[in-house]
């Protein structure tokens, strides 16, 4: 009887020791942990962002790093669920790592928040800080702010900001169409709100949510925009949900524009393809075409070094941003410990890879950046995605322009 | 008067898209008793293999080549994994499909990534029909509905006309009896459950550029096809038919209409005020739950009638 | 008893368990550990109570996540009432509070389903569970949409005066629940209820012929595994202290699924079993890749295929072996299975993350490292031996499996006797 005891826990000892043990930690690096879905039907972002953070760090590595050390990922699947995100978090922490990043999805983003801050406050000795990259809810930078988040990616507000200062001057009547969750709700919210102060002169003729991810035919949504009379689609869609939209509006004819938020958004030039000539506009951080808008060679050359060899394009200018201003953080802050790092972050001025000033404001620990809005077109030198078209850049919402109020009343710590 | 034509035009398309995926899944289900759950997984397998094999010798081949490997890996899981399988339940059947989903998605995400796949139209069909009060009726989606009416001609014919036919029909009522006779039921098995995969195959091949063809498409056909399934009755292909168009139908009717429950009570005169969830509920107009529509017809009809709309077997 | 001392003696080593991973560098607990072990203890409940519906009840249910997913709502906005002062709620009866209301939807919704068996029941669950997750995401008052909805467990009420701002005090929460919870749901097998549960499973229409209504019986079973769901989904509530629809969507009520066919449906502890196994399996093997689901969806499928009895069944199954004292001589024949299937399984594994890392990984600009060396996907050696390790293993575990079964088959006869 007790041999058997004594087997069955010695089993359970040595199945609960494969799980807890884990690589030592290297102090040569500073690491950063970083969360994203890597498996499931959402991989696809985690898996490019991952790439593109190698090509990034290469630069910044190669810069000196930060204290003289080099800059490495750690990544941890999150399955796009917050409480895998927390678990992840937990890791993070068990390992002593300073950083947790993350670039997709508000639902994460929101758990991280919570789940960070209440981490920092019960065991002080061991603070991380959480850098944002694609929570995009307003929200989290405004009632849900928090001091040791810093959002490196414009927030939807100011993305309806961009967008609406970038509609043509001709359109007098829009339909709005966005996912029925809360980014969707998110969107639609802050585009009547920002048409209502910028441009009063047009009519909102129609705005609808519909289910996320569901729709399979979008033909009767085609149907209503086509009966409201609408000269402009505003959504908020991506992915499927927009693709198949779009496609529906080309094969029934209808002579429409679509001001996107997100059709830049990996796999959209491509599900799209020829269906968004002279008709698609979105609102991008930065797209192959803008180094030569400007004329800046160096950043044309980065980006192209990436184009060589991805069948893909370099977009994601905010996280270049977001490295170098934390690798600058920490050489300011002379270690990696999280109150230091974010005294010596917040307020940080800098410029990113096109000469843009950019600015991590105080009060809410959020970026302050330019965006390009750009129309899919084939009269570019760069495409998107080996698709033959490419973005062009119809206007460009400065950082004044988007610098927006905020409601955040964030608590700092004592010490 | 014309977004009702025009809606019943288009909730027709659909509805047929949907029948061409959920006739092949009837098939299996009145046969052998079991959801094939992996099989909106071999649709998407279809339109896979359709543009990878477009690639090198066009559409039109690919519409017949795709959809005979979709039987051919169809005919295979049948022999290597269902067949062992079988005598451990229906539940243990139903378990190994759900198994397969994963699989098979990890799979076409190793081989072809995971970024969607620019599977286009075929030019030669990239036109405009015909024009409806201002509308346009793509080509294609003519071609659409040719492709499932001649599918559904094949498949009536093929069960009614010819010998393999009755033999089906009659192993889908009653399975026992038939292999009493003398019939090799395992081989019909096979041969059904790989002639329903190829029919998703097929499907796969036509919706792959309806749609987008990407790792996720599975996840989004796949519930609304077991619906039609199972509204549609267990061992009758009229009564996949007609669920297939009615929730076509329906899905593409709801999407109009925007008025809710509260706008039902106005005119009687009970307004709803203040914020609460009651509130929220009631002022959800139509359009935004017209997907989830034949999920709460599903519910209904199984409550009262769990033989679905024609069905010849009881579940 | 022998039993009960086995018990015993696994809630010492649960007990004991983060005390044997302290860093002692860092004076704290690991935190990691003890959120997998509260993980655990959640999908146990999970488990548990799926198996009430599929394992005692014939039941194949496909919305269990949806009465664990209103368990944790309603604990958040209990948590956040008694944190403003409005309900006087101690922590500990928290979960009790959670499974109440999962005890509600599941009368609500059980009236509906259980009219019907099988299929239909299945398919009726599938058609509740899509609702829900939708519904979750579109009613913001009660679900807080896409978000979800967070709160803050130190609501300074507790029976015991502790302030579970420590993951090791939510932890000893969660395993005393945990046991309580087990204890109930084993209590309950002994029962009428429980028996005619499983008369139902076996044969509803004799069932019926004793004078039991089939369908009170489902009706009841449901609802009381939709009160266990939701113990577990208050708890869930409490140690992540936010709640999204992820919490009652359709991969949740399909990973209960999967820990209990796995763990094994025929045995009460084997859900148990399957819970422990499959948490280790996501927080552990996904940290080591990424093709992890690959791995669970082969091993769902082998166990379907070779052993629908689950992990606990074949344990019992030596139960009458290991009674006559026969155990020892089974030893050098699972031996001899152990190094083939090893051969097999490093093998698969091998061809399985070789591929992945060609199309997927080697862009993400990894290295490769397999078992402890790195490896290069373009020489032809991995491929080949990786290859030669599954055919081999597989052709000689085959012929191994047969001389396995024919000792199986001589050592039940013989013991039978």
């Amino acid at each position: 009887m007790t041999s058997s005891i004594r087997r069955l826990c010695f089993a359970f000892v040595a199945l609960s020791l494969l799980a807890a043990g884990r690589p030592a930690v290297a102090e040569d690096t500073i690491k950063i942990g970083y969360v994203d879905p890597f498996s499931g039907p959402f991989a696809s972002g985690g898996d490019e962002f991952l790439k593109v953070f190698g090509y990034i760090l290469q630069k910044i590595n190669a810069d000196g790093g930060a204290l003289g050390k080099k800059f490495e990922l750690v990544p941890f699947d999150d399955k796009l669920q917050p409480a895998e995100a927390l678990i992840a978090l937990k890791n993070i922490t068990d390992q002593n790592i300073p950083f947790v990043m993350q670039c997709t999805g508000s639902n994460v983003g929101a758990a991280l928040v919570d789940g960070v801050s209440k981490h920092n406050a019960r065991n002080p000795d061991n603070r991380v800080l959480y850098l944002n990259c694609g929570a995009l809810a307003t929200e989290l930078t405004n009632e849900q702010c928090d001091f040791w988040q810093f959002r490196f990616t414009g927030n939807v507000e100011m993305r309806a900001v961009a967008r609406i200062k970038a509609l043509p001057k001709d359109i007098t009547k829009v339909y709005l169409l966005n996912q029925d969750y809360l980014f969707g709700q998110s969107i639609q919210h802050d585009t009547r709100k920002w048409l209502a102060k910028l441009r009063p002169d047009i009519q909102v003729v129609g705005d609808e949510l519909m289910p996320f991810g569901k729709v399979q035919d979008f033909s009767s949504y085609v149907a209503k925009i086509k009966a409201s009379g609408a000269q402009s689609v505003i959504t908020g869609n991506y992915n499927r949900d927009l693709n198949l939209l779009i496609k529906a509006a080309v094969d029934d004819g209808l002579n429409v524009r679509f001001d996107t938020y997100l059709a830049h958004l990996i796999g959209g030039p491509t599900a799209i393809g020829s269906a968004g000539e002279h008709r698609l506009s979105s609102i991008t951080e930065f797209h192959p075409n803008v180094p030569l808008e400007l004329n800046k060679p160096d950043a044309e050359a980065y980006s192209n070094g990436w184009r060589a060899n991805h069948d893909t394009d370099f977009s994601e200018v905010p996280f270049l941003t977001m490295l170098q201003m934390l690798a600058r953080a920490i050489d300011t802050a002379g270690s990696t410990d999280a109150l230091k790092v974010a005294l010596a972050l917040e307020d940080m001025k800098a410029t990113d890879l096109v000469g843009s000033p950019v600015q991590m404001r105080k009060v809410d620990h959020q970026l302050l950046m330019p965006y390009y809005a750009a129309s899919f077109t084939k009269d570019v030198k760069y495409d998107a995605e080996k698709t033959g078209f490419g973005w062009k850049t119809d206007f460009i919402a400065s950082t004044d322009d988007l610098t927006l109020p905020t409601v955040c009343k964030m608590k700092r710590p004592a010490s | 008067m014309e977004t009702v034509l025009i809606s019943v035009l288009n909730g027709l398309v659909y509805g047929m898209l949907l029948f061409m995926l959920a006739s092949g899944l009837t098939l299996i289900f009145s046969m052998m008793g079991v959801l094939n759950f992996a099989h909106a997984s071999i649709y998407m397998l279809g339109a896979y293999l359709a543009f990878t094999v477009s690639r090198f010798v066009g559409f039109f081949p690919a519409l017949i080549i795709a959809p005979i490997l979709c039987g051919l890996i169809g005919a295979a899981i049948e022999i290597w994994g269902l067949r062992r399988v079988h005598h451990n339940g229906h539940i243990a059947e139903l378990l190994f499909t759900f198994g397969l989903v994963f699989i098979i998605q990890r799979l076409v995400q190793m081989t072809w990534g995971m970024l969607p796949m620019a599977y286009r139209v075929p030019p030669s069909l990239d036109f405009p029909l015909f024009v409806l009060y201002g509308a346009n009726f793509p080509a294609y989606r003519g071609f659409m509905l040719l492709v499932s009416a001649a599918m559904l001609l094949g498949t009536w014919l093929l069960l009614k006309k010819t010998r393999i036919g009755l033999i089906i029909q009659a192993a889908l009522t009653h399975p026992q009896m038939v292999s009493s006779l003398g019939h090799n039921v395992p081989r019909v098995f096979t041969t059904v459950f790989a002639g329903g995969c190829l029919l998703a195959g097929l499907a796969g091949v036509i919706g792959g550029n309806y749609q987008t063809t990407e790792p996720g498409m599975a996840d989004s056909m796949g519930p609304i096809v077991f619906v039609v399934v199972v509204f549609g009755g267990l061992g009758s292909l009229a009564g996949c038919f007609i669920a297939s168009i009615v929730m076509g139908m329906i899905q593409t009717f709801a999407v109009v209409i925007d008025y809710s429950i509260a706008d039902l009570l106005r005119p009687m005169g009970l307004m709803l005020t203040g914020d609460t969830l009651l509130t929220e509920v009631l002022t959800v107009p139509v359009a935004r739950i017209g997907a989830l529509l034949p999920f709460v017809m599903m519910v209904t009809i199984l409550f009262f009638r769990p033989r679905g709309l024609m069905g010849t077997r009881d579940t | 008893m022998k039993s009960r001392w086995l018990i015993l003696a696994l809630i010492a080593v649960a007990i004991a368990l983060p005390w044997c991973f302290y860093d002692w560098g860092h004076h704290r607990h690991a935190g990691f550990l003890l959120s997998m072990l509260s993980q655990m203890g959640m999908m146990v409940i999970l488990a548990l109570s799926y198996n009430m519906l599929l394992g005692q009840a014939g039941l194949f249910s496909l919305c269990h996540a949806t009465f664990f997913g209103i368990g944790g709502y309603a604990t958040v906005h209990l948590l956040n009432a008694v944190g403003a002062g409005d309900v006087p709620v101690p922590m500990e009866l928290m979960p009790l509070l959670a499974g109440l209301s999962g005890l509600a939807l599941a009368i609500l919704f059980g009236a509906m389903a259980t009219k019907q068996r099988a299929t239909a029941f299945a398919m009726i669950t599938l058609g509740i569970s899509e609702l829900m997750a939708t519904a979750a995401l579109m009613f913001h008052h009660f679900f807080g949409g896409e978000g979800g909805v967070t709160t803050n467990r130190m609501i300074e009420n507790s029976l015991f005066g502790l302030t579970y701002a420590s993951g090791l005090q939510v932890y000893y929460l969660i395993l005393a629940w945990t046991v309580l919870a087990t204890g109930l749901m084993y209590y309950l097998t002994l029962t009428p209820l429980g028996r005619m549960a499983n008369a139902t499973r076996d044969n509803f229409e004799r069932a019926q012929f004793i004078g039991y209504d089939p369908r009170m019986v489902r009706f009841l079973q449901f609802a009381l595994s939709g009160f266990f769901a939701g113990i577990g989904g208050g708890l869930y509530a409490i140690t992540y202290e936010i709640v999204t629809f992820d919490a009652l969507a359709a991969p949740l009520s399909a990973n209960a699924l999967l820990m209990a066919y796995i763990g094994g449906t025929t045995v009460f502890g084997g859900p148990i079993l399957g819970a422990i196994l499959i948490t280790l399996l996501q927080s552990g093997v996904s940290l080591l890749s990424n093709s992890w689901l690959v791995y669970v969806g082969v091993m769902f499928i082998a166990m379907v295929i070779f052993a629908p009895t689950g992990l606990a069944g074949i344990i019992k199954a030596h139960g009458p072996i290991r009674h006559s004292g026969r155990l020892g001589s089974l030893v050098v024949p699972y031996l001899r299975l152990v190094i083939p299937s090893l051969g097999l399984l490093l093998g698969f594994v091998g061809l399985v993350e070789l591929m992945s890392f060609l199309t997927i990984g080697a862009a993400q600009g990894k290295k490769l490292v397999l078992f402890g060396g790195p490896v290069d996907v373009h020489a032809a050696l991995p491929w080949v031996v990786s290859g030669g390790s599954l055919i081999l293993g597989a052709l000689w575990l085959r012929w191994e499996a047969a001389g396995f079964h024919r000792i199986w088959e001589n050592l039940t006869a013989e013991v039978r006797r």
